[in-house]
Parts: C-alpha cells; structure tokens; sequence
C-alpha cells in the first residue's frame, strides 16, 4: 500500500470522498455550452453530398444547380480540397507491414463506403445547404462490393483498394511457450466459435465543430466536439500547411465521447478547408443519419479459440484466432488494428497461461471504418475467454467461481507477465471473485435459479473476470510515430486573493475530470475546494498532453496534479518561511491558511500571503523566489500500463418461447486503485455497465451484401433505454500502483469491458438445461429461438 | 422559397414574436433563432428526447414541432423552469447524486422527470423507469437519474404532508 | 436533417382545410400532432409543399358517448385516450392499447386521428380499430361518410379516405358486459414498434365464445385479422386444444415477411406465442394499469 496522502487530518482531506461535481450545476440549468450552442460572425453551414454506393467509380459532377441555389456560398469537389489538405494515412510503425492508402477529405475518385462525403456545400444556413446537396447530380459506375470477412479474404476477391493487392490491412502472430504440446498432453478441449455484432458509439451529442479561419495572421480556431484537442491542434497545423502555434482547439462542454470523437473524421477536416478557402467560420455538425453512416463502429470480430485442460480443471493453453473487419480505411492517427491487437494481447490474460498462440487478421471491407471506443477490444477477449472458461467448468465439473480461483494469477506470483508479453505489478483477482460471490449472494441465487427451473422459469447466472489497460505510457502509440501524448501538463496559479486556478491537459466529458483534479489540488495544498478552478479543453490556455483516451485521467492527470501541487505547496512554504519568519518545515497549509505545523496556530491566509507577493514585492527578501505559478508534467515512467481488474456477475431470465432476456441484476467488483470520488467511479462503471448491456442484447449496425445499413436510425438501431436496464450493484477493492505518489488507475473501461460476457455466460447458463448456447452478441430473441432450434 | 411567418407566443412567460420559416422546428427555432440553447437535438425524429419542451404544461418533442405549429402556445424551456425555482429540488437531487455526466441528454430527462412528477403519488422506479423510455442516455446508465427522481418524488410527498392543510 | 421547405397554413375549420388542400397545386398534407409526419420530413423522406394544420379545429376534439358508440374526436391525443374515465369504462381495449403507444412525450402530442390515417401496420391503434370494427369519419368539408375499419385499411400506408377528406373522428362501440378484450405486442424495448402485437375482442356466453376478433399487427402491410383462428375458437370454451387448433390455422391467417431484424419464420412463431398466452388471459381481463 502506498502511504497515506493526507499529512495531518484536516478539513481539506478531499481524496476519497464521494463529492458532486461543481461543473454539473451549469448542465442542469441547461447553460452547458456545446459546440452547435456556439454562433460566430458570418458563420456559414456545411453540408455534404455522400456516395449513395459502397463502391463505385466517381464519372462525373455536376454542381451547378446546387452553386445557383438560395444562400448557398460555396460548393466544392475533392480536388479543391486536396491542394490544401496533406492526405493522412492511418499506419503505425510499430504494427509492422500494416497497411492502409493515403485518405483525403473529399473522395475524388472512387468511393469506397456508402455515405463517404464526395462533395461540400457552404450556405447560410444548414436548411439551404441541404437543399442545394440535393441538386447536386454524381454519376457513379458501381463497382462490386465487399462486406464480409470470408468474402474478403478469398482468393480473387473484390478489392477495396486495387493498389494494395489484398484485403488484409495487418497481421500478427504472437506464440509463447509450448502451444501443440499443451493441446496434445491436455486432458480436454473446450472450444468457441464468437461472432460480435458491429457496433456504434451514438453519443447523444453528435461529431460538431466550427472551423475558423483568419487569413491575416493565417491562424485556425477550432471549436471542436472533441476529447483530445492537443492532437487536432498537431493534425491541423501539419495537414494544413499552419503554424502550430496560430492553430487554437478549444473544446467545450462535449455531449458524448466515449472515444469516438478522437479520431479524425473527413468532415473535420473538409471544414477546415472550407474555412479556409471561405475565409469564414464554417459549421457542421453530423445529424444522426451521418452519425450512423460514418462516426467509427467498433467490435466486428469473429474470434474461434481453444483452451486446453489438464485433468484437474488447470489451464494447459490457448489458441486464438481473430479475425476483425475495419471498414475501408484504417482510422487516423490511433489505426484500426488497435482493437485487434488487444483483443489477441488480452485473452487469458487473468489466468496462469503460459501456451499461448494468436493469431489476427485486420480485414478491409467496403463499410466505414471502425476504430477505439471504450474499452477497445477488451470487452471482446473478456467475452471469448471467459465463455471458454464457462465452458471448462461444465466440461469438468466445476463450479464457474471453483474453476477461475484454480486459475487465476495469484498474489505470490507479482510482477507478473502474461504469456503475450503484459507486465502486471499487482492485481487483486481472488479477491475481487470472493467478494463478488458475497454480493451476489451466489449460493442463494443458485438455489432459486433450481427451484424456478421447476417452474420452467430459465434464470442465468454468469460471471466474467477482466484485466484493463489503464495509464498507457509511450508504449501504446508513442512508440508507433504518433504524435499522441502519453503525458500532461498541469499550470497552478495562485490568485492574489489566495484563489487557485489550475490548467491542465486531461479534459472533461462529464466522466469528472475537473472534479477529481480539484479534488487532488484542494487535498494536496490544503485548501477548501470552492477555491479551486478547474480550467481544460483549451490548446491555447492549457498545457500540452494527451487528454482523454485510454483510461488515463484520474491515473496521469491526477499525478500531474498532485505533482504540481506539492510544487506550489513547497514554493508557498517557502514564501511564507520568509515572510513569517520561520523554517518551511515548520509551517504547514490548511483550509487556506499558514499554519505552525505543531500548533496549529494560524499565522496568516493564502491570500494575505499572495497580495503580499503580488502588490508589495518590495516588502519580501530580494532573493526570494516568490513563484506563485507552477508548471509540471509527469508521464509514466514505470510499468508500461497499470493494469486493473475486477469481475461482474449478471442474472438473467430467459422466456425460452419467446427469445426474449430480461436482466434482472448486475453486480461489479472493480479495483481501479486509489480511489479519489467513489460515486463518480460508481457511475463511471454503471454507465460502461450499460454500454456493454447494449453490446450484448440491442446493439448492431446490420449491413447488407451491397454494402448498404439497414438501421441507421435511432428507431430501429437499438441502443439501451432505461426500461431494459437494472440496476447495478457495485463494489471495490483498492490496489493502488507504487509507480505514482496518487496510486489510480483508470475505471473509464471496466464497466464496458466484461458486461457482455458476463451476460452471454448468464444466458448460456439459462439455457444450459435445454442442451443448446448461443455464440453471438447481440444475443436478439430471434437468435436465442434459432439456437434453441424454434425457428430456422 | 415560402416566405416566413410571424408568429407570436410566450417563451418561459415572456411575450416573444417572430418571423419564422414555415419548416423550422421548435427546437432549432429555440435554440438558434432565440438562443434558448439549453433545448438540445440528438435525433430529429423523436427518438432520443434531448430536445424535450412543455407545450402548454405538456411535455413535448421539440424536434416534432414546428415554430409555426407553436404560434399562440406557451412554452416552457429548461431555462425557465431553472428560473423559476420549479425544479430547484430536483436539480439538486440530481446534482447531489451525480445524475448526469456529458449533460446533454439532462434537460430532456428533467422535462420528463416533471411532468411525471406532476401526477399523484411517488411513482415506482418502475414507472421512473417507464417515463423514461424515451429519453435516451449514453453515459449514465440511468441508475443515478431514477435515484434521483424517486428521491425528488419522496421529498415532494413529505414536503406536502408536512403543508399545512 | 432539416426539412424541406413547405408552405403553412392553419385552418380553423374542416371546410377551410379542404379548400387548403383542394386549391394546393403539389403535395398538401394535413398535419395534426405531426408525430409521424413531422420525423419523415425531417429525413426528408416526405417533401411536401403545403402542410395544412388541422389542430385548431374544435370540431375534431371531444369524447363523447353517441347511443352505443364513443365518438372520439381526431384530435384526440393519446395521453387523453389512458386518462380519459369513458374510454377506460367503455372501450377497455383501446385503453388497454394506449400505454404500448411510443414513449409519453409521443403521446403528449400524437392523436388518434393521425395514427389511423397513418394506417402504420406496425401501429397499436389501427389494430384495435380494426378488432373493434370502429367506424371511421370521414369529412369532405361538405359531407361526412363513414367507413367500417374493416374497409379502411387497404394497404401500407394507404387507407379508404378519399384524397381531401380529413378523418374527423373514429367511433368505437361501447364495450358490453359480456365482452372480454385483452392486448399485448412483443417489442425489444419499452415503446419500439411492436415485432409482433395482438389485440383480441371476445364475446362470450357463459364460458362460450360467441363471437372472437383477433387482430394482429406489425405482421404485414396493414393490420391483420386472424379469421381462421377466430373460426377455430367461436363456440369454444378455450380449452388448451381449442387455442392449439387456433394457433395451427394461424400459420393460414398471417404471412409476414422477413425484413432485416426478424425472419418471416420468427414473427409467425411469436404470433403463435402470443395468441396463445393472450388467450389464456382473456377470462380475467387485465387493462395495464399506467399513470398518465
């Protein structure tokens, strides 16, 4: 355990306490200020016209009906936008051999997903924009079209980019220890055969931003409904031709994130140009068609795995295949294979495993691209690996809790690395399962589960063990060429009436951020947290880092802040040394006043300390180093990742007539270290809980042969509404990681990361009795009828 | 083009008239021509409740109205009903319990948790849950809203018992 | 999405509608609550040039009771229909319908007049218009003729009311005491449009089924009644083997298609579940209670 963090018990002890959010005040007055909220001088709205076509040869463009329309001020094509924009293209270097064609704003010739933008139109107003894309008149020679994984890989098949020969955009292997022995000596074989639905983010607030241009200074301001707007700021200006320092992204309230709005998007960059070939500020914001036809998907997986066994229920060894579908092109600058590559890094990952092969094929397909959300591929190796342990328990005889205990990774055994080369400093496995066995009250749930079955009522109980990644240093993209930060930077600031304000890189989309931070700053430098301003979001204001993505604000964020802090707590010390004239070491800061560290006695307030420094300098020692503004940065410096755990459970009932599944209760042990808010953590994992009930029962972009989607609507693509959800039970275990003085992880994943797995073995476990399981996520009533043989 | 109308009607008990295009919806028409921005649009179609309004003490898609549609009526945004203390208690319970994350989907979810509120007796969670069905939310969960409104619901109740008679 | 431009005008009485309509040279369209309309505008699946708001009519308001019948008014919305003491009393399946209808704020605005002249298949109120044999009113601006629903409903979308006529108000009979109804759908979440959904009317003599009406919906392009199954179920008592042959002749009433959710097989399967279960519950009927 690390030591504590509070000195002296004080009322400034912030770390650990359930507090509300200063930041949602404002939300719930309805005076948030998202991205549309925003209106500029001479602001005009872009609209585009997509390819109807999941592949086809552009002919011709005829836009002259639609440039003589009412309002509208500009119509551009392609190739007026690629005189402006460097093409990006979405490969690392680190995923070797990878492969993916240069991308532009614009298609200019061909068109490879339907609803890929091919031309912008610039009006007065969005209304008039439409219309006039309406006018526009495309002809296109369709070309065949590729969707499935199968299709793609065949020999001779349809090409989505004749210049790369094939469909295959990365491939791997990754083999550790003795994997044909394993399988040969094993005593049995459990296999799995999992298809996961494509899915997508639908963030309430879709993809928006402004574009501003100014041609005087040639400086970009963008408004952008972003989570990372330090690596727009690098994209826009070397994409763009601009100084780094005249490109400005600010990105205020956000509705929505959840990884989707880290990538960049085409539209984002065609309004860029626009603006700057307007010379106008230019606005567009997805409407929910759009967002359907070309926000990221995630999750098109088909992952076949075997597990080995040894007569006494030990895991011998695994292999992995998976094979994933990305879409067109690989997402830019994070790449598609991520996914992938977690999903064949992650399985097995909690368990003592050393045979260990995997295998994944990153596949090319005419759709549009998919790339990280939340949870990126764990829900995914979670899903399939604990679906093969559930398996092994029936197959032995053994209890799902028996069989994880007998396997996993135990205490004795940290550090620990898995047979796929992740270096775990300490997970809590065993005691997560043992607590999560008490909240659910299993044996009781078990002999109900028996006395319903009487009844012919089908309950199921599932559990499903996960290892996040969280706190990712340079390791994750750094070391591929991506100019993605691993690490913050925090700016303190003493305000002379003792008021303290704080920039800091890790930004908010309502997970807390600015909570917890103040939180860190008030604890750490003993002052009331009122006093305590949050400032993120802004590349102009705010030091560079790397924002939100991958599970690394309270764990990076939060240490850049406590490291600022103990900085400017030193340097106030200090001051105050000097001015009271005392030792530094005898003073101490509390509830925003100098304090004799063994007393108690208060000798003066922050803020009489600050005027002084501000408005009678003259009054201080003249070698005095009277800095009341900080800066620090931190990056991780230890274990690559700071790898998390914890377990859900999940009840479910199944009507075996009808298909359809009820969830009754889901429970959820975490351990995500230090933790600074317990309720926002609680609703950190209850939101990624549901995310993952969506991924299990509701969620699928349903594409058919032509390339076409079937329900991009939020009417018929369903995501999970509050009638279908039950509550969530939650408890924790605290782990903190030795690497940083704070001791957090990240928790941004954990709820998403093991949901569905936990309810695809609840409901196997439901229809267990009837001889029969289902493979497949969403698990729909129409699938759960085909696997009980009911329908065809 | 159709040449636009005027159109006149009370916005958060304030007289306003206008000059509207006869396709705009109430929720753009709040939102852009007002600048009432707290009224949000998710879906255009009626299915994800962020652009939710009281229409004459009714709750309302803004989305699935036009401006002109509205011409006469009274509307209630969630800005007036902050202003006028008429949610106070229940912005706080949801303050205090964290109800909300991105905060996007929240006015909608307030419209819907008053009117429900509005009815007799505390409402099951259930029926919250029910209510809510067509306010969709991303980040949450939900959990934390149906706290809230039941918490807001038990409040009221004993608020009133405690009422003089 | 933003709409299409359009025309508006508001019409203070039937006749002024209709002239609205007769003298529009493009596409007019009535708008009432707009809950339909209004989102396929905004997808610009619908562009018409005039919309002709009929929502200020008073003569299209009111439940009332007529002889045997209730006369419900076309602007009737549906958080009317679950509150109203009439229809609870006297229409029981309509009431029983109602909470199944969208989500609230749907229901705040959406009337009864505009579901049925939407004549959506996969609609709640259109089947229990249809299982009532409700009379629909329809009204020229000069005359008003009555259409039985049995008549109305002609195919998707498309329904007997002349081009002009608006569709005024829809007449139920009054439910009598020996009558029993009972209502459900199968939707994947509160509030979708249904996979599949019934809604049955039965007469009964004692423990025998004098008369049955079995209407499905979300099963084809209108809604549909189970007239084979009705057969095989009149004069019966209900017994287990009397709703197992009714089920069997199902499979002759309904032929639904596959569409990208759910196969033509699984619709008739679940059709079959629910007839099944739904008459099991109709001796004892139980209208959903709902606070609305």
């Amino acid at each position: 355990m690390n030591k504590p963090l509070s000195r002296v018990d004080r009322p400034n002890s912030y770390i650990g306490k359930s507090l509300p959010r200063p930041n949602a005040k404002r939300l719930l007055a309805g005076r948030g200020r998202f991205v549309d909220d925003i209106q500029l001088p001479r602001m005009l709205h872009a609209a585009f016209a997509r390819s109807p076509y999941a592949h086809a040869r552009i002919v011709s463009i005829d836009v002259s009906a639609a440039r003589a329309a009412p309002g509208v001020r500009r119509v551009v094509v392609g190739s007026d936008i690629a005189k402006l924009c460097m093409p990006w293209t979405g490969t690392l270097r680190h995923f070797k051999d990878m492969k993916s064609p240069p991308q532009s704003p614009l298609a200019i010739d061909t068109v490879v997903w339907a609803g890929q933008p091919v031309v912008a139109v610039l009006a007065d107003s969005r209304a008039q924009a439409e219309d006039a894309v309406e006018l526009i008149a495309i002809n296109y020679e369709e070309r065949d079209v590729v969707v499935g994984i199968d299709a793609a890989l065949a020999p001779g098949a349809t090409l989505v980019h004749d210049a790369l020969g094939d469909n295959l955009a990365f491939q791997t292997t990754i083999e550790n220890g003795a994997v044909a022995t394993a399988f040969n000596d094993a005593a049995a074989v459990v296999e799995v055969d999992l298809r996961f639905g494509r899915h997508t983010p639908v963030t309430l607030e879709p993809r928006t931003l402004i574009a501003d241009f100014e041609p005087g200074e040639r400086a970009l301001t963008v408004h952008h409904s972003t989570q990372t707007p330090y690596q727009f700021q690098d994209i826009y200006a070397r994409h763009f031709g601009l100084d780094e320092s005249r490109v400005r992204v600010i990105a205020p309230d956000i509705g929505g994130s959840f990884g989707m709005k880290l990538h960049v998007y085409p539209e984002d960059m065609a309004v860029v140009a626009l603006s700057i070939i307007a010379e106008r500020p230019v606005k567009y914001v997805a409407d929910r068609g759009e967002s359907f036809l070309n926000d990221i998907h995630l999750r098109d997986h088909r992952v076949r795995a075997k597990l080995a066994l040894t007569q006494d229920g030990r895991f011998a060894g695994m292999r992995v295949q998976d094979d994933t579908a990305i879409g067109a092109f690989s997402a830019y600058p994070r790449t598609s294979a991520v996914e992938g590559n977690q999903v064949v890094r992650l399985m097995g990952a909690p368990y003592q495993l050393t045979n260990y092969r995997a295998d994944l094929r990153v596949i090319f397909q005419n759709l549009p691209q998919t790339s990280q959300y939340r949870g990126v591929g764990h829900p995914i190796a979670c899903a399939a690996t604990e679906r093969l342990v559930d398996l092994a328990a029936k197959k032995l005889g053994l209890d799902p809790f028996e069989i994880r205990r007998r396997n996993y990774v135990t205490d004795e055994m940290y550090p620990h690395t898995t047979a796929t080369g992740y270096r775990f400093e300490r997970l809590s496995l065993d005691q997560c399962l043992s607590k999560l066995h008490a909240l659910m009250d299993y044996p009781a749930l078990r002999a109900e589960q028996a006395q319903l079955r009487e009844q012919g009522i089908h309950r199921g109980i599932g559990i499903a063990t996960y290892v996040e990644i969280t706190n990712p240093s340079p390791a994750f993209y750094g070391v591929g060429g991506a100019h993605i930060s691993a690490q913050d930077g925090c700016v303190l600031k003493v305000t002379p009436s003792g008021d303290v304000q704080c920039a800091i890189s890790v930004t908010e989309q309502g997970q807390g951020t600015e909570t917890i931070i103040g939180q860190i700053v008030a604890d750490q430098l003993g002052v009331d947290r009122e006093r305590v301003r949050v400032l993120t979001g802004d590349t102009e204001t705010t030091p560079h880092g790397g924002a939100t993505w991958a599970c690394r604000g309270a764990g990076i964020g939060g240490e850049t802040a406590l490291q600022a802090t103990r900085k400017l707590r030193s340097n106030i010390l200090e001051i105050a040394g000097a001015i009271l004239q005392s030792r530094p070491d005898t003073l101490e800061l509390a509830d925003g006043k100098l304090i004799e560290r063994e007393t108690g006695t208060v000798r003066m307030n922050l803020g009489e300390l600050a005027a002084l420094v501000y408005f009678r300098s003259d009054t201080l020692p003249p070698d005095l180093k009277a800095d009341l503004t900080v800066a620090q940065h931190f990056a991780p410096k230890g274990f690559p990742f700071a790898f998390t755990n914890g377990i859900h459970g999940s009840l479910v009932e199944v009507d075996v007539e009808t298909g359809f599944i009820k969830l009754l209760k889901h429970w959820v042990v975490e351990d995500c270290g230090r933790i600074i808010n317990p309720m926002l953590v609680d609703e950190q994992i209850r939101g990624g809980v549901v995310q993952g009930l969506g991924a299990a029962l509701f969620e699928e972009c349903l594409y058919n042969d032509a390339g076409q989607l079937m329900n991009g609507s939020m009417a018929d693509y369903l995501v999970p509404m509050a009638g279908e959800i039950p509550d969530i039970v939650i408890a924790h275990v605290e782990t903190p990681t030795l690497d940083t003085e704070l001791g957090a992880k990240g928790c941004g994943e954990a709820g998403t990361s093991a949901a569905s797995g936990a309810v695809l073995n609840a409901v196997n476990d439901a229809l267990g009795p009837l001889q029969v399981q289902i493979s497949q996520i969403p698990m729909t009533p129409q699938r759960i009828l085909r696997a009980l043989g009911t329908v065809q | 083009m159709t040449r636009p109308i005027a159109i006149m009607l009370t916005i958060n008990a304030e007289p306003v008239t206008a000059m509207v295009e006869s396709r705009l919806s109430l929720a753009d028409f709040l939102r852009h021509q007002l600048r009432l921005t707290g009224t949000h649009v998710g879906c255009e179609t009626g299915s994800c409740g962020a652009c939710l309004v009281m229409q004459d003490g009714r709750v309302i898609h803004g989305c699935l109205t036009l401006a002109v549609q509205a011409d006469g009526s009274a509307i209630q945004t969630i800005e007036g009903l902050s202003e006028s203390g008429a949610i106070a208690d229940l912005q706080a319970a949801f303050h205090e319990r964290n109800a909300l994350q991105c905060g996007f989907c929240t006015p909608g979810v307030l419209m819907t948790a008053q009117e429900l509120l509005q009815l007799e007796g505390v409402p099951s969670r259930e029926e919250i849950r029910d209510a809510l069905s067509g306010n969709y939310c991303r980040c949450t969960g939900y959990q934390a809203i149906v706290d809230s409104i039941e918490t807001t619901a038990q409040r009221r109740a004993v608020g009133e018992a405690e009422q003089p008679a | 999405m933003k709409a299409g431009d359009v025309a508006y005008f508001r019409a203070q009485s039937v006749s002024d509608a209709v002239a609205a309509f007769r003298s529009c040279e493009g596409d007019a369209r009535y708008l009432a609550g707009g809950q339909s309309l209004l989102a396929a505008m905004n997808l610009r699946l619908l562009t018409p040039d005039l919309l002709i708001d009929i929502a200020h009519i008073d003569a299209l308001r009111g439940i009332e009771r007529r002889g045997g019948e209730i006369r419900i008014g076309a602007l009737t919305r549906h958080a009317e229909i679950l509150s109203s003491p009439i229809i609870a009393s006297h229409v029981p399946l309509l009431a029983a319908a109602a909470p199944w209808v969208a989500h609230p704020a749907i229901r705040n605005k959406g009337t009864i007049g505009g579901s049925i002249a939407f004549a959506d298949p996969a609609s709640e109120f259109p089947a229990v218009a249809l299982a009532l044999n409700a009379r629909i009113e329809l009204d020229n601006g000069d005359s008003v003729r009555f259409v039985e629903a049995q008549d109305f409903f002609l195919d998707l979308y498309e329904t007997a009311a002349e081009p002009g006529e608006i569709l005024s108000a829809v007449w139920f009979p009054v439910a009598t005491p020996d009558q029993r109804c009972t209502f459900d759908e199968l939707a994947r979440r509160r509030g979708d449009y249904a996979i599949v959904g019934v809604a049955i009317v039965a007469d009964f003599s004692g423990e025998i089924v004098d008369r049955i009406r079995i209407v499905f919906f979300s099963v084809g392009s209108t809604p549909v009644r189970a007239l084979r199954a009705e057969a095989a179920l009149t004069g019966t008592a209900l017994v287990d083997t009397d709703i197992e042959l009714a089920q069997q002749a199902l499979a002759g009433d309904l032929s639904p298609s596959d569409d990208v959710q759910v196969s033509a097989a699984t619709r008739m399967h679940l059709a079959s579940v629910l007839l099944r279960r739904q008459l099991g519950k109709l001796p004892v009927p139980t209208p959903k209670a709902v606070r609305a």
